[in-house]
């Protein structure tokens, strides 16, 4: 759940960074940034888990230069991971956001004298956002889904308590059927809940 | 690094590590291939009774589709492979005579079909609700049956339409395939594993997956493409570009 909400924030942080990125005008900035999201988005998420898991110590002690990679934990390995793959997809959620903005707004600020931050900062990125509220909540509503394939690295998240505890006392068939059914239950009452919000705040043009 | 690693010997057998690789994405494919099927086709049906006039089947349409899509994947799996067997006995007598992997991959076919099955079932239905009334009406007007109608107008267009989201569903679909894993099925990313594993070579085994995903999704997008550009209709959703 944590996890959900921690990946959620950074990716939009840096989903929206890589966003910019590759609208930048600068070529090789668009292709780095493109070249992420794409690697990003092609390989399973399962794959990504287990790639941060046993890289980020790696690199980190090349990094640091410590003679033994660094203990990292498979729970702050799953942090890291999770932000840095929901950027990929909250990258693309705010690069529609962002070019649905129509031209003219940029034009106007431009127009009004603002630099090229203040343009995005003041009025094109809250515009994006606005846009693409709805679709960000269901990206997390996904992410909130996804978080449950960490317990096939052993962390006990919702799904890995269950799975400790099913096999402990061998009660499988009900704890699984009780996570399904606590999944459908929060899953379905957000996403109503998104649905209602998005006819609430839509912008009547 | 250390490449040559793909060439020796898997310790207990006689095979290179290349192999269990290939081996590893012949399962990922089969599977995927065979999950498409099921969802193809139940999520057509499943789509095209959410856009039919009778109330119940549009409820159960609906019920299907939030059902699916608000369970984790993963969850899923479990469901399928621990819990049906354990509640319905004429399974469970199945399973017991059935080959082991062959369950596993049965089982990674039902769930991954009927996960798919409930986006798919979404697309169809948005590709049917976003053509123009008219269509419907006219066919109605030229006599058709309301079978008739989808068969050769609605669903013709529709699918067209809803080719780009499918060929994103479809990468989904290979990529989900990993979580099959889960279950014990020796799909690549189980054999990626075992073979880091094995042989402490995380890096040069996680390597070799994520090219060939990254390939298998490079070419499921080139394959839609053209399969895209291959039935655009003349003159209507930029069939000249």
């Amino acid at each position: 759940m944590q996890l959900t909400v921690v990946a959620a924030l950074g990716g939009t942080v840096f989903g929206t960074l890589l966003a910019l990125a590759r609208l930048s005008p600068a070529r090789p900035v668009q292709l780095a940034a493109g070249g992420y999201v794409n690697l990003m988005r092609s390989i399973p998420l399962l794959l990504v888990i287990f790639w941060f898991y046993f890289l980020v110590p790696v690199a980190l002690q090349s990094l640091t230069g410590a003679d033994r990679p660094p203990r990292i934990g498979a729970e702050r390995s799953a942090y890291i991971t999770f932000v840095m793959f929901e950027a990929a997809y909250f990258c693309e959620i705010m690069r529609a956001g962002i070019q649905s903005v129509s031209r003219g707004q940029q034009g106007a600020a431009f127009a009004l004298g603002l630099t090229y931050t203040q343009a995005m900062a003041n009025v094109i990125l809250p515009q994006a956002f606005r846009n693409m509220l709805p679709v960000l909540l269901t990206q997390t509503i996904i992410l909130f889904q996804d978080v449950s394939l960490v317990s096939l690295l052993n962390v006990t998240d919702f799904v890995g308590a269950a799975v400790k505890i099913a096999q402990r006392d061998s009660r499988i068939i009900e704890l699984y059927t009780f996570v399904a059914v606590v999944y459908f239950a929060l899953c379905y009452l957000l996403s109503e809940l998104v649905k209602r919000l998005q006819r609430r705040i839509a912008v009547v043009r | 690094m250390h490449w040559s690693i793909f060439l020796e010997q898997v310790p207990d057998g006689d095979v290179a590590w290349w192999r269990m690789l290939a081996s590893g994405l012949l399962w990922t494919l089969a599977t995927a291939a065979c999950a498409w099927v099921v969802a193809f086709s139940i999520g057509s049906v499943i789509g095209v009774m959410r856009t039919l006039r009778r109330p119940w089947l549009i409820r159960f349409g609906n019920a299907y589709v939030e059902l699916f899509r608000n369970v984790p994947l993963i969850v899923q799996f479990f469901i399928w492979y621990f819990v049906v067997p354990g509640l319905v006995p004429a399974v469970q007598d199945a399973v017991s005579e059935m080959d082991p992997t062959l369950f596993q991959f049965i089982t990674a076919v039902v769930c991954l079909g009927l996960f798919t099955a409930a986006r798919i079932a979404e697309q169809v239905r948005a590709g049917i609700n976003s053509l123009a009334r008219g269509q419907r009406l006219a066919a109605y007007a030229l006599g058709l049956r309301e079978s008739q109608t989808y068969r050769h107008v609605l669903l013709p267009m529709a699918y067209r339409i809803i080719i780009p989201p499918l060929t994103s569903e479809l990468m989904n679909l290979v990529k989900n395939t990993a979580v099959a894993y889960s279950i014990g099925l020796t799909e690549l990313f189980f054999r990626t594993r075992e073979m880091g594993e094995i042989t402490f070579r995380y890096f040069e085994a996680f390597a070799a997956a994520t090219v060939i995903y990254a390939a298998v999704a490079f070419s499921a997008n080139r394959v839609m493409t053209w399969i895209e550009r291959r039935t655009a209709v003349p003159g209507y959703l930029g069939a000249h570009r």
